[in-house]
């Protein structure tokens, strides 16, 4: 029986199992092993999605045990997706952590890898509960690496983070509570079964359940009015870290994309496309109200920051749209900002570091002393995220456009995505000019090491290869997207042989 | 292929001289030249193929969901584009070679240059309107880049970022227009959409997309309103200011109107559109011309002016103009690259490019000034120079106007066109004269002369072009406008005659018009100046930019600060708010009812436990500045909800309840410890009425959703869990099975969350940096213990263990199991720490709590992999039942195992959590010297 689709959890889990265990073995035996680990979940999420790409669903029940009545993996197009972007992210967070950060606090690289376990198991699980679990997984792996390297600003920033985050898996809970009473089942595939049957009595109850998970997951996706405790929180994070949680917003965006295609999609009448009506307007007032929050930000982390937050709007205002078009550029666009603001969080500190005391805020400094280095890579970065051509942010920004044509939604969303845009050209090139050009006196710090510039070039190279392979790769998202909007063959997958005869 | 050939060498060969600079700046520059000449002889290979009528084309898909391939086509309008692009970036490239100071970083300046060829040949030679965009959003930044070039000027660093808001900004408005038309027409091939233009003409969308492209052609083309970007882009050296602000990339905008010509012109809005932003820049900007004292500011103006008058020639709408449009561009990018190139050799020579300080230059640099005269000519008109032509030409279609602006009054463009024209003989004289001719300068900064021979012939290259063609215009320029013309109006041109003299008509008199007004203006220069600069001073389009701009950020960073105001308190209303309005709404919208469920009968007891528990909830939010006190007290509702369970018939839950609300409490007790006994009264009135008011609400909701669920009893999935616990879990105890066996993958998670929040509460204390000496345990501590408390302590433990192995043992089939007693030796060893002390208790009990922790979820794993071994999947229980004598029959299951795994790590991450809070001190008791330190 084949294995594979439960590696993405075991495989980090057991490495921090046997980190912990070999606390006392040499640094570099300890980075060894967190790093050979990270590139066999890369080996390993390449071949689950070179497994998913066939079409295939594979379910794979745990305990053996028959869904609906045990917990069930599923990997579908979108699944392997995520656990690859994961890996992807992953990787060059851990290389530019092995420069140092790792050291600066303990148990790193145990936190690191049960991150990646978490991330990685709401990605494959098809069962809610089970998401609950891995998101409890994720958000205590992510504060404790939040609060990775100490002071009183990560501190702060992280009580804020664990304390708000507590309160959304609280209601987490309560939603469960509310599905589970009223369908009596927690597995999707079963719920996808039960819910477009319900009572018209039932009419309050399903919707309630609904929308309070769509605001549990508006928390992680960090959505208006719920995302203040991100620019701190990412805002205060080491470097690696901050580029790691890249992908955390992320869970929150595809926990939407798979609850609402899938248990609540909008086909189900008695829902009358509420979750889909609510979305569109709060993703837009977001987006815009983050974009203005780039341009107010004084120091440049808050400014990739809010790009995060923008990057959320933008992508859940057009998963709002909920058609096959739409859902395929959303996850076009998914992967390009996940890629790009990892990449912006690695690099501002590399550009912070050799300022000097101005770090990165956003005033006149000591010129960097690499600046045509780390001056072509902030100029490509700035270019990616802005959306500017010829990169991936450009490609996605047209890509999820067109998916808006015929819709009425069209004209809010062309005006909010272009004049986000406009702010972003505005924000990124004075950020640019300032950290650039606008310098006075001399460097008085040391270029940084070719090991430490890497994990940035790496970033940059998957939104290049994002861009130079868009045709492929749109292709498996608008085949990811098919799969979301018809959503029978995953509930036959999971349900009907649940996966391979053992 | 060669096309492709063409765009991509620049951008790739981009390269070049960056690296070859290591050689030095001529290696630089001929790698460059080299780059650039390459790419021209390419082009030139396709002559005789374009001349023929054919359209080479090359193609290669890029992203087809969004309809993008790379496709290019060199039809006569490109060919002539892109021939202007190369050639004019030879002569550049040379010039500049000589303009660069020893100082200046060529390698960069060549390498951005030639990225901004490529990206000028994509925009150019794009046959595919996405891909078109993409080049032209490239030459947007390349752009950038070269006007920031000197990044020590604060004009440029300023110049570069509006530059780039305006023209990126008119990207984006092209963006959304370009995708309305690829929509319109059904394709995004652009010699597909050309063959459309009734289709789209008719559509619905044509008048946004119209506005929305115009708004793109108009950014890049310096037009009204939008003008003001491109004098301050002068801050580029010049020549970038020769290459890209006049001669190319400026042009795109217009490429762009030519481009679509035969798509979208012809309509009235067209013309009310085009033509009006034309011509007011026309007029406006020739004028301004006159009164800068800048050289390049001049010919900045001079050249927004000149896009105007190309812009009112398409905005026409006829096929006529179209092609004294295109002659236009051709004359234009001639004798204004000329003259910039020899604005800068002025500025290089002399120090300086203010023309109030010039005079007299020609003794000095006489081959300089006969250069100046010839291309200055051009750009007035004068006859036997190329401008003379077009702008004849040009009168000719302003005076036979299909449309008018103003009803009745036919004459205001031939009127607008002729004062413009006059304007533009007035600059052009004060160019010339007040900086060659009139007494000798004696105070410029560097005494003048010539120019090397590399920087003249670029220059002479281009105005000797403007003699040829404005002699011999059919012979030079005729072939290529023939072609560029019948590409862009999409049919054979109408007949145009490129010749000096039409006979004596309304061209010529406006001519003559502008002429002598124009040699008035000049020597009125000073009253005309005079009238800018005081009476009638335009608005200061940098002053109003700047401004809006740091309104803007001041703006947003105001609207940050305002809803992300750091407050936690308020973060949290907002979520417990968005929370009850998506629970309460749909009760208050959508229908529901109590179902037939029956109830629960109610008994004196259990209302005594709820009131105790309600009370014990509102009197912990009521005394929640009193931190102990409403500790015990919030337990108080613990201890009650594990009274429910028991009284609800679920033992495990009230067992799993109460030992969690002890470590609980002894966890938040050591953390109080740290904190001052009272918290800060910040409460006020409105805030404790919305907290008040959003607790009632959010407690309502739930309310209202546990009574329908409860009174709607539905078919769930724990009946196949009670059936097959025993058959097929082997256990009677469901909660047990569900926990080690149905489920057991949520509970490895679960102790996964446990060791993490072991690990990070760990690392979080040795992250705050608690000095030494404030933890217990360190060797100056002299704490006491109570004898009575460690010694009853010393004897509950093997009680205590003894009643955790019970619990454990028994958990498969009787309430109990891994996770209840593993909270049961904690507790156990807690009372250990609490009454013997850290060190005693740490000496005799694991020292490595870490390596526990590990060891716990390793047992889980392990147990679930091993089923990997039996060709099951992760998790996959396994039991039997076997016979010993004497002990009799007795259950072997792997689900042990997994539980031990769960024990371990709920013993250990307990501890590790609780001992590492524990060893810190108060602070104010570890450091009685401090000032507020109450012992």
């Amino acid at each position: 029986m084949n294995h594979w689709i439960t590696l993405p959890t075991l495989i980090p889990a057991f490495t921090a199992v046997v980190l912990l265990l070999g606390a006392r073995l040499e640094l570099a035996t300890q980075r060894s092993i967190s790093v050979l680990s990270t590139l066999a979940l890369i080996g390993v999420s390449f071949a689950l999605v070179w497994q998913a790409a066939s079409g295939d669903y594979v379910a794979y029940e745990l305990g053996n045990w028959p869904a609906p009545f045990g917990i069930v993996l599923v990997l579908d197009r979108l699944s392997a997706l995520m656990v690859l972007l994961t890996a992807l992210v992953g990787l060059p967070a851990l290389l530019y952590a092995v420069h140092g950060w790792d050291t600066k606090g303990k148990n790193f690289h145990a936190l690191f890898q049960f991150q990646l376990m978490g991330l990685n198991g709401a990605f494959l699980t098809g069962d809610i509960f089970n998401l609950f679990v891995f998101f409890e997984i994720l958000l205590i792996a992510s504060y404790g690496l939040i609060l990775h390297g100490g002071g009183e600003r990560r501190v702060r920033a992280g009580m804020h983070y664990v304390v708000f985050n507590l309160t959304g898996s609280a209601f987490f809970v309560v939603a469960l509570g509310v599905i589970y009473g009223a369908f009596g089942t927690l597995n999707m595939a079963d719920l996808a079964l039960r819910v477009p049957q319900a009572d018209p009595t039932q009419e309050a109850i399903l919707r309630a359940g609904a929308l309070l998970l769509l605001v549990v997951f508006s928390v992680k996706a960090a959505l208006l009015p719920l995302y203040f405790w991100l620019p701190r929180a990412y805002g205060s994070a080491s470097a690696p870290v901050a580029a790691l949680f890249a992908i955390m917003t992320k869970v929150g965006v595809y926990s939407i994309l798979r609850v609402y295609t899938l248990v609540f999609p909008g086909t189900v009448p008695m829902l009358d496309g509420l979750p889909a009506k609510i979305l569109f307007p709060i993703a837009l007032v977001t987006l815009a109200i983050a974009m203005i929050g780039v341009v107010g930000a004084r120091s440049f982390r808050r400014v990739v920051a809010y790009l995060v937050i923008a990057s959320v709007g933008t992508l859940l205002a057009v998963i709002a749209l909920f058609s096959q078009e739409a859902l395929a550029a959303a996850l076009y666009y998914m992967v390009h900002s996940t890629l790009i603001v990892a990449a912006l969080f690695l690099l501002t500190e590399l550009i912070a570091e050799q300022r000097g005391v101005r770090d990165d805020v956003l005033e006149p400094s000591t010129p960097v002393a690499q600046p045509a280095v780390l001056g072509s890579l902030f100029f490509v970065g700035a270019v990616a995220v802005a959306g500017m051509p010829p990169l991936s942010g450009f490609l996605g920004k047209i890509f999820m456009l067109q998916s808006s044509l015929g819709t009425e939604q069209l004209p809010w969303l062309f005006a909010v995505v272009l004049g986000g845009g406009l702010l972003g050209f505005i924000a990124m090139g004075r950020a640019g000019s300032v950290l650039f050009w606008k310098t006075e006196g001399e460097t008085a710090s040391s270029p940084a090491s070719g090991a430490a510039i890497l994990p940035v070039v790496l970033l940059l190279l998957l939104v290049g290869t994002l861009s130079f392979l868009a045709e492929p790769i749109s292709a498996y998202t608008n085949a990811a997207a098919e799969q979301l909007m018809e959503p029978e063959p995953y509930i036959r997958a999971v349900l009907d042989q649940g996966g391979e005869a053992p | 292929m060669t096309l492709l050939l063409i765009v991509l060498l620049p951008l790739v060969g981009a390269l070049l001289p960056a690296w070859f600079i290591r050689w030095g700046r001529n290696q630089s520059a001929l790698a460059a030249g080299v780059v650039t000449g390459t790419a021209f002889a390419l082009l030139l290979s396709l002559s005789s193929s374009v001349f023929a009528g054919e359209v080479p084309r090359a193609d290669w898909t890029w992203m087809s969901s969004i309809g993008l391939s790379l496709a290019f086509m060199a039809d006569g309008l490109g060919y002539l584009f892109a021939f202007l692009i190369l050639g004019i970036g030879l002569l550049v490239v040379l010039y500049a070679r000589y303009y660069l100071s020893e100082k200046d970083p060529m390698g960069r300046f060549y390498a951005y240059l030639l990225l901004f060829m490529g990206a000028m040949l994509g925009v150019v030679l794009a046959d595919n309107l996405i891909v078109l965009l993409v080049f032209w959003e490239l030459t947007s930044l390349t752009s950038f880049l070269l006007i920031g070039y000197w990044k020590h000027l604060p004009e440029g660093r300023q110049g570069a970022r509006m530059a780039l808001v305006v023209t990126g900004g008119g990207g984006l408005a092209m963006l959304a227009g370009f995708i309305l038309l690829g929509n319109i027409a059904g394709t995004y091939q652009l010699s597909e959409i050309l063959q459309m233009g009734e289709v789209i003409q008719a559509h619905d969308l044509y008048a946004p997309m119209l506005v929305l492209v115009l708004i793109g052609a108009f950014t890049k083309s310096a037009q009204f309103p939008f003008h003001f970007w491109l004098p301050h882009a002068m801050a580029a050296p010049t020549p970038v200011s020769a290459y890209l602000h006049s001669a190319t990339m400026v042009k795109a905008g217009v490429f762009l109107l030519a481009r679509l010509f035969p798509a979208l012109s012809g309509t009235e809005l067209w013309f009310f559109l085009v033509t009006g932003a034309g011509a007011a820049t026309l007029l406006f900007a020739a004028y301004v011309a006159l009164t800068k004292h800048d050289l390049k500011g001049l010919l900045a103006y001079s050249t927004v002016s000149h896009l105007g008058m190309i812009t009112v020639l398409f905005g026409i709408g006829t096929a006529a103009a179209a092609v004294v449009g295109i002659f236009h561009i051709m004359n234009h990018a001639a004798f204004k690259a000329s003259l910039f190139m020899n604005a800068g050799i002025v500025d290089h020579e002399t120090g300086t490019r203010d023309i109030r300080r010039l005079s007299g230059l020609w003794a000095a640099m006489p081959i300089t000034g006969v250069l100046a005269i010839i291309a200055a000519a051009a750009m007035a008109g004068v006859p036997l120079f190329n401008g003379f032509l077009s702008k004849e030409m040009f009168f000719e279609q302003a005076w036979a106007l299909e449309y008018q602006f103003v009803e009745g009054v036919p004459w205001l463009l031939p009127a607008i066109v002729t004062l413009a024209a006059l304007f533009s003989v007035a600059y052009s004289i004060r160019l010339v004269w007040s900086v060659f001719f009139g007494p000798q300068a004696e105070d410029l900064p560097k005494p003048p002369h010539d120019p090397p021979f590399g920087m003249l012939l670029p220059v002479g290259i281009l105005a000797a072009l403007c003699i040829v063609v404005g002699i011999v215009p059919v012979l030079v320029a005729g072939p290529m406008l023939a072609v560029a013309a019948t590409a862009t109006i999409g049919i054979a041109p109408p007949e145009y005659s490129l010749t000096l003299w039409h006979g004596f008509n309304i061209p010529l008199l406006m001519t003559a018009l502008a002429f002598v007004g124009g040699i008035v203006a000049y020597w009125k220069r000073w009253a005309i100046i005079g009238l800018h600069e005081g009476p009638l001073p335009f608005p200061e389009a940098k002053r109003i930019f700047d401004g809006t701009i740091d309104r803007l950020a001041a703006f947003s960073h105001g609207t940050t600060a305002a809803l992300e105001n750091g407050s936690l308190q308020r973060y949290l209303a907002l979520l417990v708010g968005a929370a009850v309005v998506a629970m309460g709404w749909p009760f208050l919208t959508g229908s529901w009812s109590a179902g037939p469920g029956p109830g629960t009968p109610l008994d004196g007891m259990s209302l005594v436990v709820w009131a105790i528990l309600v009370g014990a909830a509102v009197a912990t939010a009521a005394l929640h500045r009193r931190r102990i006190l409403a500790l015990v007290v919030v337990s108080v509702v613990g201890l009650m909800l594990a009274l429910a369970f028991v009284h609800l018939s679920a033992p495990d839950l009230a067992l799993t309840q109460l030992s969690v609300e002890v470590v609980t409490v002894v966890l938040l007790l050591l953390a109080l410890h740290l904190l001052p006994k009272e918290g800060p009264s910040e409460d006020s009135i409105g805030r404790k009425a919305r907290d008040v008011g959003l607790a009632v609400a959010a407690g309502c909701a739930v309310t209202a959703m546990a009574w329908v669920i409860l009174t709607n009893p539905v078919d769930t999935i724990s009946g196949f869990h009670l059936a097959e616990s025993y058959p097929g879990g082997g256990g009677t105890n469901v909660v047990n099975v569900i926990l080690v066996d149905f489920r057991g993958f949520d509970t490895f998670g679960e102790i996964i969350v446990l060791a993490i929040a072991g690990l990070g509460i760990y690392a979080m204390i040795d992250a705050l940096g608690v000095p030494d000496r404030w933890k217990i345990g360190s060797p100056d501590d002299e704490v006491r213990y109570p004898l009575l408390l460690t010694v009853i302590t010393r004897l509950l433990l093997p009680l205590a263990l003894l009643v955790s192995m019970y619990l454990f043992l028994r958990g498969h089939n009787q309430p109990g199991g891994g996770f209840i007693a593993g909270l049961v030796t904690a507790v156990a060893l807690i009372l250990q720490y609490v009454a013997s002390g850290i060190g005693w208790t740490t000496d005799r009990f694991v020292r490595d709590y870490h390596g526990a922790i590990a060891l716990g979820v390793l047992a889980a794993g392990a147990t679930g992999l091993g089923a990997w071994l039996f060709g099951y999947p992760f998790l996959t229980g396994w039991f039997d039942y076997f016979e010993l004598p004497i002990i009799g029959e007795f259950e072997l299951a792997s689900a042990v195992l997994f539980d031990i795994g769960v024990y371990l790590t709920v013993v250990a991450g307990v501890l590790l959590m609780l001992v590492n809070m524990g060893k810190i001190r108060n602070a104010s008791a570890a450091a009685p010297d401090a000032a507020d330190g109450e012992g």
